[in-house]
């Protein structure tokens, strides 16, 4: 018997592992990709202190140290069921079946989907798909490209596109259906796009990303949205044009664009055809938590965290006995939040207080210091989801 | 290697000294680096299409990259229901696309039964139980 599983091997898992063994305890580490990282490996990205966040060299360093401890991380090994026993947990993988103690799941996030027609070609993927095959597998995508979906995770993939040399025509909205909704409506993505303005390179922005604060601002903003868009990297980014088709008979050959009104309505007779080889379609991400309710833990729907996020303290335990959540299944942040979280899950498990104490400070003082916020309210949502624990105990 | 590597990078370096890894993917050879996944190496390759849709026979290729929607699903080794992008490269892999399958319906979608009353009506003397609608 294990005394911890860890499933997922991104910033929150390594270093809840590092955390465990550090107390020496019979730890394995499970991520289903081929090599361990998560989505950390892919992000790259200039921090406005000027130096380079390198989600390569960040899991090369958490990896050293997880190694040095002798952590077992297995690689390509998926887990499809959880069953909660009297002593503590069987783990179904595609591999073994892993008896454990605890457990704790930090299975991070997935992109939501924002279906547009055509959008089954070869040719359209996920923008995370993009950053990976990029970053990660070095392999361009494609020699001319558009983003559907303006978002944080959106703009900062689109530049990481570009520093590896690829063309992006620019960014626009998906078409507004019943599945893209707010991605589609230009006054909400605009309230996104506020909260990156400051990162852009253009004063401009940056100084009126400080006004756009306030909704009526805001509102304006939107309804004279200039018509070439504005620019990030000299990229246009568009809220007021929408990928209304994606075109091609074996692959991606064009996208369809419209102009569309403040509330995302097609304007018709604005179509335009712009010829791409690839779309990359961003949705935003949702906290991938399938495995937390397959043992029955709670959940609370939040907003402000991103979707259904499973019920946990500030300690990170969940109200099911031995089970731990960490990362982005908690809520959507940055992986340095993720990573601070695994610390504090890892002391928890190991029952450090005194460490426990000092990471749980760290988790506050990077989300203070964080330069992107995937949600304005991100701590109104950790607190609510905090106060839900309270409930089950 | 193939035609869409990015080989220098002006954050992240250049790509040196990958060992090369000779597989093939409908018959035809294809080399890619140690480290790819079946769709890395592909689209490094050239190649997006990955399958065709069961039925239509429409192209499809890989979406989400992290193993969940199955998009890229592919036969390796004789094994279905690989997926290209979470399943490593290795020497002398035999990889097929996903073909069009015989359909299960001997009808167009628009004459399908619409309540399971009307399925059974169509199908109550059929011995297998009957998925031809």
């Amino acid at each position: 018997m294990l005394d911890v599983v860890i499933i997922g091997a991104g910033p929150a898992g390594l270093s809840a592992a590092i955390a465990c063994r550090e107390s020496d305890l019979d730890v394995l580490v499970i991520d289903e990709f081929p090599k361990p990282g998560g989505r950390l490996l892919g992000q790259l990205h200039q921090e406005p202190t000027g130096e380079w966040w390198n989600g390569i060299k960040e899991t090369e360093i958490l990896l050293n140290r997880a190694n040095t401890l002798n952590t077992k991380i297995e690689c390509g090994v998926s887990c499809h069921h959880i069953e909660k026993t009297e002593t503590g947990y069987l783990v179904h993988t595609s591999q073994e079946l892993y008896k454990t103690k605890k457990l704790l799941i930090a299975t991070g996030a997935a992109e939501t989907a924002a279906p547009i027609p055509g959008w089954t070609l070869p040719g359209v993927m996920s923008i995370g798909a993009a950053q990976v095959m990029t970053n990660v597998h070095r392999v361009k995508v494609g020699n001319k490209g558009i983003v559907a979906g303006v978002n944080v995770l959106s703009a900062a993939i689109a530049r990481e596109l570009q520093i590896a040399g690829i063309d992006l025509h620019s960014m626009a909205l998906p078409v507004k259906n019943t599945v893209t909704k707010d991605h589609a409506h230009p006054e909400k993505v605009m309230e996104g796009l506020v909260r990156i303005a400051h990162l852009a390179p253009s004063p401009f922005l940056r100084f009126g990303s400080k006004f756009a604060q306030s909704s009526k601002v805001r509102d304006l903003a939107t309804k004279f949205y200039p018509k070439g868009g504005f620019k990030m990297w000299g990229m246009p980014i568009h809220v007021r044009k929408a990928i209304t088709q994606i075109n091609g008979t074996d692959k991606v050959e064009s996208v369809t664009m419209c102009d569309v009104t403040p509330e995302g309505d097609v304007i018709p007779g604005t179509e335009e055809i712009i010829n791409v080889d690839f779309v990359c379609i961003a949705g935003g991400l949702y906290p991938l938590s399938e495995l937390a309710s397959v043992i029955g833990c709670p959940f609370r729907y939040l907003e402000e965290l991103g979707g259904h996020v499973p019920v946990h303290n500030e300690q990170m335990e969940t109200p099911v006995e031995g089970l731990y959540v960490a990362g982005n299944i908690t809520g959507i942040e940055s992986a340095k939040v993720a990573r601070a979280q695994g610390a504090v899950a890892g002391y928890a498990i190991a029952n450090e207080p005194e460490r426990l104490k000092q990471a749980m400070q760290a988790v506050k003082k990077i989300r203070e210091a964080a330069s992107i916020q995937f949600h304005p309210q991100i701590k109104a949502g950790r607190a609510k989801i905090h106060r839900a624990y309270q409930e089950y105990v | 290697m193939g035609i869409n590597r990015i080989l220098n990078h002006p954050v992240l370096g250049p790509v040196e000294n990958k060992k090369r890894i000779t597989f093939t993917f409908d018959g035809q050879t294809f080399e890619g680096f140690e480290g790819d996944t079946i769709a890395s190496a592909l689209l490094a390759n050239g190649i997006r299409t990955l399958r065709v849709h069961e039925e239509t026979g429409a192209p499809r290729a890989i979406y989400c990259n992290i193993g969940h929607c199955f998009e890229c699903r592919v036969t390796v080794n004789e094994a279905d229901i690989v997926r290209a992008c979470m399943t490593p490269i290795q020497e002398s892999m035999a990889i097929e696309s996903g073909k069009v399958q015989p359909a299960p319906f001997n009808t167009p979608p628009e004459e399908w039964p619409r309540t399971y009353t009307e399925y059974e009506e169509r199908n109550n003397n059929q011995k297998d139980g009957g998925t031809n609608a």
